[in-house]
């Protein structure tokens, strides 16, 4: 036992023996809370059995000391008052009350609503400065050209876009297989093998190569973009920059937009070439068709803008991309929680901007004629 | 006071070809706050890691109140780290974390305790380094260097250790915030008998709080009392102790 009663008269004798640690608060304070004061004019601790008595274990007769005084007891010591006891007692009476949790009242409706229309304005506007200010240094560029930092550039190429290479070529191949074996299926019935290579071709060039590459790029760059400007803006990188008279939308932003735009189409046209080679490949073994006549087929199906209808795209996928990427980074502030926050927004966004731009796409192109 | 809380023989770090420690020893005394100073890329922090358990060192070996820690498992290596606490240089709070909850963390982790013991035994920590009530519920983002000191302490406090471990406590304060922190750990380190090994550059800071101070040179450690160590004639302890910056403790401190 660590906590030994003994009544006199109105007189609690306490004795605390043993260990009173941190480790075995969890343990002692339920004995502690359950004491009975009622009847009690007096409480008597005696400490001096007690083998350790470390601040966790003060706290818990300081605060027996404090319930038995607020329940009109004397409260005194057997020897002396343990010197633990006295410095949480310093500790904790320098203005009054301890523990100050305040819960933050939760808002009105109407003034919820007004103010998530307020902050959404306002983070549309300064969506919209960030849009301007990036444009102005662009152009600035025209000017000046040691603005567009080729070294800077070159790098986000080779990382955005050599660096993806094989994963977009790989995703390109195996949708390509996907929709030829899928067509196929379908148009074997009809006795119509050749209209596989129509499929592959017209899907993978105008649509799905741009858009499975876009999609791909987000996840891989647009985070790590975010992640990458993210991280300096926590380590205070980006104020340094400004310290040091360098504009951070000139080295950390606009490199990282223009390198995007160059690699996002050439990469494009990768994943179209191996899209058409991987449906070449399926049609040969699966529908034994000789690879001269997929190949006449893919020249007849392909129009005169089949091709550039899906690459026009490119550049701009890669400006949302590298827009909400290194917008999302710039808006870092203080955790490392939020870091991970907003490189989740920025690839939900992007990807999300991505589709939405193609389906403008198609509606824009179908109004063309194209 | 006199029986060895940490020794350390013979310990060898090495990281590929380049030997940070090479057959360092150091003994840290019960109730005594040790210094550990050293230039720039001497181990310092190496050393302080290879202490906690956190680097196993490539030879040689560190008791801790006995136990040889290089020898131990992982779980019984867990238990030990409930004996200590640790300050990082630069606090290394969570910063997803209200600084209640960083000091709440280690608590939650290791003991067992009921909600109102959690919040009034966090809240005493708090208190007890000097910060006032309102800056628990606040976010390190929030806090100035000198509180995020404090509060790193307090979560190293979090478990009533009886060793504290701390790295460059006054790194980055101004003179005034780091001789109020080093008063807080001279009070705390009597008022809890606590032992204290601390990594510091801070001059004022080692005649102000240290026993004893261990300096690194040539991949070993010299230890010994100031006056001892700041006649010793290593050139690097010469240059440490009596250079332009110490010059004005010449005389005070007898050195």
């Amino acid at each position: 036992m660590s906590l030994r009663e003994a009544r006199r008269d109105s007189a609690l004798c306490l004795s605390v023996e043993g260990a009173w640690t941190a480790r075995r608060v969890g343990a002692l304070e339920p004995a502690v809370l359950a004491l009975d004061f009622s009847g009690l004019r007096q409480l008597e601790i005696d400490c001096r059995e007690v083998v350790t008595l470390d601040l966790s274990g003060a706290w818990l007769l300081y605060d027996l000391e404090k319930r038995a005084t607020a329940a009109g007891l004397s409260v005194s010591y057997l020897g002396d008052r343990p010197p633990t006891v006295r410095l949480v007692a310093q500790t904790l009476s320098h203005d009054g009350e301890s523990v100050v949790t305040r819960l933050e009242r939760p808002l009105q409706p109407v003034t919820a609503l007004g103010r998530s229309v307020i902050d959404r304005w306002q983070a549309a506007l300064s969506g919209l400065a960030f849009l301007g200010e990036t444009a102005l240094r662009f152009a600035r560029g025209f000017l000046d050209p040691r603005v567009w930092r080729p070294i800077s550039i070159a790098r986000h190429v080779y990382e955005t876009g050599i660096h993806a290479i094989p994963i977009v070529a790989l995703i390109a191949f195996l949708i390509s297989v996907i929709i030829a074996y899928m067509g196929a299926q379908q148009l074997q019935k009809f006795g119509a093998d050749i209209f596989v290579v129509d499929l592959v071709t017209v899907g993978v060039l105008r649509e799905l190569g741009v858009l499975l590459t876009a999609i791909i790029v987000a996840g891989r760059s647009g985070s790590a973009f975010a992640a990458e400007i993210g991280a300096m803006r926590l380590n205070q990188e980006v104020d340094a920059l400004k310290a040091t008279g360098v504009e951070p939308i000139e080295v950390l932003i606009l490199p990282r937009w223009i390198g995007l735009v160059i690699a996002l189409p050439l990469l494009t046209v990768i994943a179209d070439a191996v899209g058409v080679l991987g449906g070449a490949l399926l049609c040969h073994y699966l529908l034994d068709m000789p690879l001269v006549q997929y190949f006449q087929r893919v020249e007849e199906s392909v129009a005169e803008f089949t091709f550039w209808a899906g690459l026009v795209k490119a550049p701009v996928f890669a400006l949302l991309i590298a827009g909400s990427g290194t917008y999302r980074g710039l808006q870092v502030r203080g955790s490392s929680r939020e870091l991970g926050r907003l490189t989740t927004v920025a690839v939900v966004q992007s990807i999300f901007l991505v589709i939405l731009a193609d389906a403008l796409f198609a509606v824009l192109f179908m109004e063309m004629g194209i | 006071m006199t029986q060895p809380v940490i020794e350390a023989r013979g310990i060898v770090n090495q990281f590929g070809a380049q030997r940070v420690h090479d057959g360092l020893d150091l003994t840290v005394l019960s109730g005594e706050i040790f210094g550990i100073v050293g230039g720039s890329g001497s181990g310092k922090s190496v050393l302080l890691n290879t202490i906690l358990g956190l680097r196993r060192p490539q030879a040689g070996e560190v008791r801790i109140e006995g136990t040889d820690i290089t020898r131990l498992d992982d779980a019984a290596l867990r238990e030990l780290k409930t004996i200590y606490g640790v300050t990082f240089q630069a606090g290394a709070l969570f910063s997803s974390l209200t600084v209640l909850q960083n000091v709440q963390l280690p608590m939650l982790e290791h003991l067992d305790l009921g909600e109102r013991a959690l919040q009034e035994l966090a809240m005493l920590k708090v208190r007890l380094v000097g910060l006032p009530a309102d800056a628990a519920q606040k976010y390190p983002a929030q806090l100035s260097g000198g509180m995020i000191k404090r509060a790193a302490l307090a979560r190293a406090l979090a478990l009533d250790p009886r060793l504290l471990f701390l790295d460059e406590p006054t790194s980055g304060l101004d003179p005034i915030g780091a001789a109020a922190f080093d008063e807080l750990l001279v009070g705390l380190q009597r008022e809890l008998a606590l032992t204290v090994v601390m990594i510091t550059h801070d001059l004022d800071s080692i005649f102000r709080t240290c026993n004893r101070v261990g300096v690194i040179v040539d991949r070993k450690m010299v230890s010994g009392d100031l006056a001892s160590i700041a006649a010793n004639p290593h050139p690097w302890i010469q240059a440490y102790f009596h250079g332009d910056r110490a010059r004005r403790f010449g005389a005070g401190h007898g050195a």
